[in-house]
């Protein structure tokens, strides 16, 4: 699980209607209302106890707003503002909508043809649009209403036609996906014509980007048809439209600016309106969009009070999984007093918070790991292990994550409550990552050679070149052929093998102390896969480097590490040695990962994959989180927190049947 | 590279193929005798006779396309009957004007919509992110010409900082300080827009970026906060920003029309909404030519400058 997937985890809450999602955002319930009241206002024109826009009245001319009779003032005819804006607005109104209801109307029409039909329909229609948007917006509006003249009805086909393409061509990217679905498929072969395919299966599916489409270009629809007649190319005297009055009133700015600045703010009011609910409606309707947004781009994961200062409350999460003796943590086994491990992880908790949901992506975990050492952490995907990683340094975006308990000591160092900069000169230099998918961990911008030059240039002391040199002496060492040529490569110019080499040998560009290897070889064919294993077998050897390898296959731990952790949904289930866990493992669920692991020369081996999966980490049961897909639950398993269990030096299982059978 | 850009100038050619064409089209879907339509209802049947095989109008469309477009490739734009000069001529001296004020409001609209939507982005939620988000609402909800009646009326009309409209002053003016003097208002009410859209664009693509893997290896090597932000993350945000930047120049140049108009800038957006109440056709015809082939450079352009940031885009 990578940081981003992490951060996908908060999505999976309950959903809210459409409109209790468009109405949670304020801001959209004042567009609402805004556009309400102005549409309201000028419908109702008719009805209401207004003097005629039309009656010119020479006496009181320019009147001032505030004038008793004329809340708004007159114009330079006298005639009555307030009256002229209502009627105005529904003109202008009337004209935008039409014009939108054309252009979604012809410009879906078209999408729906082109991305339905395919092939030489689709081209010819598309190269079409593309030449209507090869013209800069409203010079092509302003090129129409030159040919038919102008006047309101052209101002709106011109307006509604350089719309179009916005409609077509979002309305045809959906379709192609939609005419690709199975669905669509299935009812071609049960014989479905066409357009009952189209009407039926497809046309549903195309509201929402309509409805979207519509919500992006009504504004400008509306600003466009006001701006065409304040050219004088839109309504014609008598009519008048907001655009118009604007248009006219301009030339009266020095004497009586309200004739032109109140219809532009009515203008301006609809559409900030109409753009208010237009982004709610984004939202609402494409939740994805907003969710992303909950991650905020922190440079570290934020730590709740109290984290790395204390030992946590239950001095039992401190030495079960170290050695199996309690409250030894000052001197652990196998060192003399007062020496410390090289990493000491005691109690840690990630958890994530979306709404009213806590993910407790990592609860209480507690390991060490001392210089030279190779510790392998197993799990599914989802059990917590890549957060676990990430939150050493704090890599975890915060929010949706928070560090809420434990302590992470580093050469005595605490980690989670550290300043930025200490983190940040630990990072790359004394403890390094190498990330799954170098596709994607890879800065596609960036030529190879100089992403690996730059960790050289923040940690060690060295100018451009000697970075660059040491960059492709890196690349030597792990084993790319012509690595000096291959330094200007972009990430996509090489094979996955390649750039994982390229991701390591940005790992081990400062000599780490530490390497911490998050599922490295996923991504690979199984050849790549073992020289990849062999190059972080070696460079454990020869430099002493600590290694914190984690994956999901039990297979390619057994020559790598001395020790393994098993994580399941959040928590350590088993530790020990990795002889002794593979050869006795003692949670249920260590036993179904290890038998998940095809052996050469054993073809008869039955691979069982674990029925079930994982509870969510928000939604965990009581007892013990495997319960529910263990052959060996009984009732007790059920009911309170299962402890973490010494079963000798180093070796501890969160089970209570553990000790059964031994 | 070299080849990219040929190849770019080589997919030109079709494209303003199709302007021409829908140039042309859009003028001989004139309703009714053009020639009366262009001369007014007092022309004589002489001048009438004379303009229609000026204008070809007997001979079938296809023909009479092929022979405008020789004409435009020798530079000859026809003449503009209500300026009794060359089409050529006349848009040309109009062309400069525009290019200064598209020109500058681009450069403000760019420079200030990408610091705003990276700053926005960066807060997230935090106070510099919410007053973005409002201008940017603001900006892109404004209609323009108003917008510049308000900037004269606070401006020039009540503080007198600057000059109501056109680009010299009458008296004395004519150097660069008086040019520059009387761009400030017009450029910068013409760049309110685009900013928003820009901004908008920038913040929403920055976030994006921020969220992506290479960001957290960025930070995972230990790098400082303002390289993580301002080279590994804003480089791979521009690549989405550059073609929007593209598509604001041609929003730029469609409003200039609207601030050349309320500033009295001598633009040929301006020229364009004279000759279309004075039904100068050809006039109308040359001025939308070239401003749409302009726009097709500057799409190259921006293709070009996105293909140098990110390799991964095909030959």
């Amino acid at each position: 699980m990578s940081a981003s997937s992490a951060a996908e985890v908060p999505v999976t809450g309950g959903a809210p209607s459409f409109t209790a999602r468009l109405l949670r955002n304020p801001l959209t319930v004042l567009g609402l209302v805004l556009v309400a009241f102005i549409l309201l206002t000028s419908v109702a024109a008719p009805v209401l106890p207004l003097p005629d826009p039309d009656a010119t009245d020479l006496a009181a001319r320019l009147k001032p707003p505030l004038t008793p009779g004329h809340p708004l003032g007159t114009d330079q005819l006298g005639r009555d503002m307030l009256s002229r804006i209502v009627w105005g607005t529904q003109i202008s109104l009337a004209v935008g909508l039409t014009a939108t209801a054309v252009a979604a109307f012809f410009g879906s029409l078209i999408g729906i043809v082109a991305g339905f039909y395919g092939r030489w329909i689709d081209n010819l229609l598309m190269r079409g649009i593309d030449m209507l948007m090869a013209f800069p917006y409203l010079l092509l509006a302003l090129a129409i209403v030159a040919a038919l003249g102008p006047g309101l009805l052209n101002a709106l086909y011109a307006i509604a036609i350089v719309n179009i393409p916005f409609f077509a061509r979002n309305v045809r990217g959906v379709t192609v996906g939609l005419v690709r679905q199975e669905y669509v498929d299935t009812a071609r072969i049960s014989g479905l014509s066409n357009p009952r395919i189209l009407t039926g299966e497809i046309l549903p599916n195309l509201l929402p980007v309509i409805l979207i489409t519509v919500s992006t270009t009504i504004g400008w629809m509306i600003l466009e048809t006001a701006g065409l007649s304040f050219l004088g190319l839109g309504a014609q005297p008598p009519r008048a439209d907001l655009g118009s009055m604007l248009g006219e009133g301009r030339k009266l700015m020095m004497v009586a600016p309200h004739v032109a600045t109140v219809p532009g703010l009515v203008i301006f009011l609809l559409v900030v309106g109409i753009n208010l609910v237009g982004d709610g409606l984004r939202d609402a309707l494409d939740p994805r969009l907003k969710s992303g947004e909950t991650v905020r781009p922190t440079p570290r994961t934020e730590a709740a009070e109290g984290v790395g200062t204390s030992a946590p409350a239950d001095p039992e999460h401190f030495s079960a999984p170290d050695d199996g003796t309690q409250g030894n943590t000052a001197a652990p086994a196998g060192l003399p007093s007062g020496e410390e491990h090289l990493l000491q992880v005691a109690g840690l908790k990630t958890w994530f918070f979306s709404g009213k949901e806590t993910y407790k992506a990592v609860d209480d975990v507690s390991f060490h790991l001392d210089r030279g050492e190779a510790l392998g952490i197993v799990g599914e995907s989802g059990s917590g292990k890549s957060v676990m990683a990430l939150s050493l340094l704090c890599l975890v975006p915060t929010p949706p994550g928070k560090i809420v308990g434990g302590r992470v000591r580093f050469q005595g160092e605490e980690l989670l409550t550290a300043p930025l900069s200490t983190l940040q000169h630990l990072r790359g230099n004394r403890i390094a990552y190498i990330f799954q998918d170098p596709l994607t961990t890879l800065n596609p911008l960036f030529p190879v050679g100089d992403q690996i030059a730059e960790t050289v240039l923040r940690h060690q002391n060295a100018d451009r070149n000697t970075a660059r040199c040491r960059a492709v002496d890196l690349m030597d060492r792990v084993r790319i052929p012509d690595a000096a040529g291959r330094s200007g490569a972009y990430p996509h110019e090489l094979s996955g093998g390649m750039r994982q080499r390229i991701v390591i040998a940005m790992a081990l560009a400062n000599d780490p102390d530490i390497v911490i290897a998050d599922e490295p070889t996923t991504a690979l064919d199984v050849t790549i896969q073992a020289q990849i294993l062999r190059l972080l077998n070696d460079l454990r050897r020869d430099r002493g480097a600590s290694l914190l390898f984690i994956t999901h296959d039990f297979g390619v731990v057994d020559n790598l590490c001395d020790r393994i952790m098993v994580m399941y949904a959040g928590k350590v289930v088993e530790t020990g040695r990795t002889v002794q866990v593979l050869n006795d493992p003692l949670h249920p669920y260590t036993r179904r990962l290890i038998a998940c692991v095809p052996v050469l020369g054993q073809p008869e081996r039955t691979i069982d994959a674990i029925p079930g999966t994982a509870p969510p980490v928000n939604r965990l049961p009581d007892g013990c989180a495997f319960a529910s897909r263990c052959d060996r639950a009984v009732d007790d398993c059920r009911s309170g927190a299962i402890p973490l269990d010494a079963f000798g030096p180093g070796r501890a299982a969160r089970c209570i049947r553990a000790g059964e059978g031994r | 590279m070299y080849r990219y850009i040929f190849r770019r100038l080589l997919l030109m050619i079709p494209v303003l193929v199709g302007i021409s064409v829908i140039v042309f089209g859009i003028m001989t879907l004139i309703p009714g005798d053009p020639a009366q339509a262009i001369l007014g209802s007092y022309a004589t049947p002489e001048n009438l006779a004379r303009l229609r095989s000026d204008l070809g109008l007997d001979r079938p469309a296809p023909e009479r396309y092929l022979i405008w477009l020789g004409n435009i490739m020798q530079g000859d734009l026809g003449r503009s009957y209500s300026l009794d000069r060359p089409v050529l001529d006349e848009v040309l001296e109009r062309f400069g004007p525009t290019l200064l004020l598209a020109g500058t409001a681009l450069i403000l609209c760019t420079f200030s919509g990408i610091a705003a939507g990276l700053i926005s982005a960066v807060k997230q939620y935090g106070w510099p992110d919410r007053i973005v988000t409002l201008l940017v609402l603001i900006g892109i909800s404004t209609p323009s010409f108003w917008l510049g009646l308000l900037f004269i009326l606070l401006f020039s009309v009540h503080l007198g900082w600057f000059p109501v409209s056109g680009m010299y002053d009458v008296y004395g003016g004519g150097g660069i300080v008086d040019l520059l003097h009387h761009l400030v208002l017009p450029a910068l009410t013409l760049a309110v827009v685009a900013t928003g859209v820009v901004a908008r664009l920038s913040r929403s693509s920055m976030l994006e970026v921020l969220r992506q893997d290479y960001v957290r290896t960025a930070r995972a090597k230990g790098l400082a906060e303002r390289n993580v932000i301002f080279k590994h993350a804003f480089k791979n945000s521009l690549v989405n920003i550059v073609p929007v930047i593209g598509i604001q120049t041609g929003f730029l140049l469609g409003g200039a029309v609207y601030i050349e108009t309320v500033f009295q800038w001598p633009g040929i957006g301006r020229m364009l909404v004279t000759a279309i109440s004075t039904r100068d056709i050809l006039l109308v015809q040359g001025g939308v030519l070239i401003v749409a082939a302009s726009y097709v450079v500057i799409n190259l352009v921006t293709d070009v400058i996105q293909h140098m940031l990110d390799p991964r885009i095909a030959v």
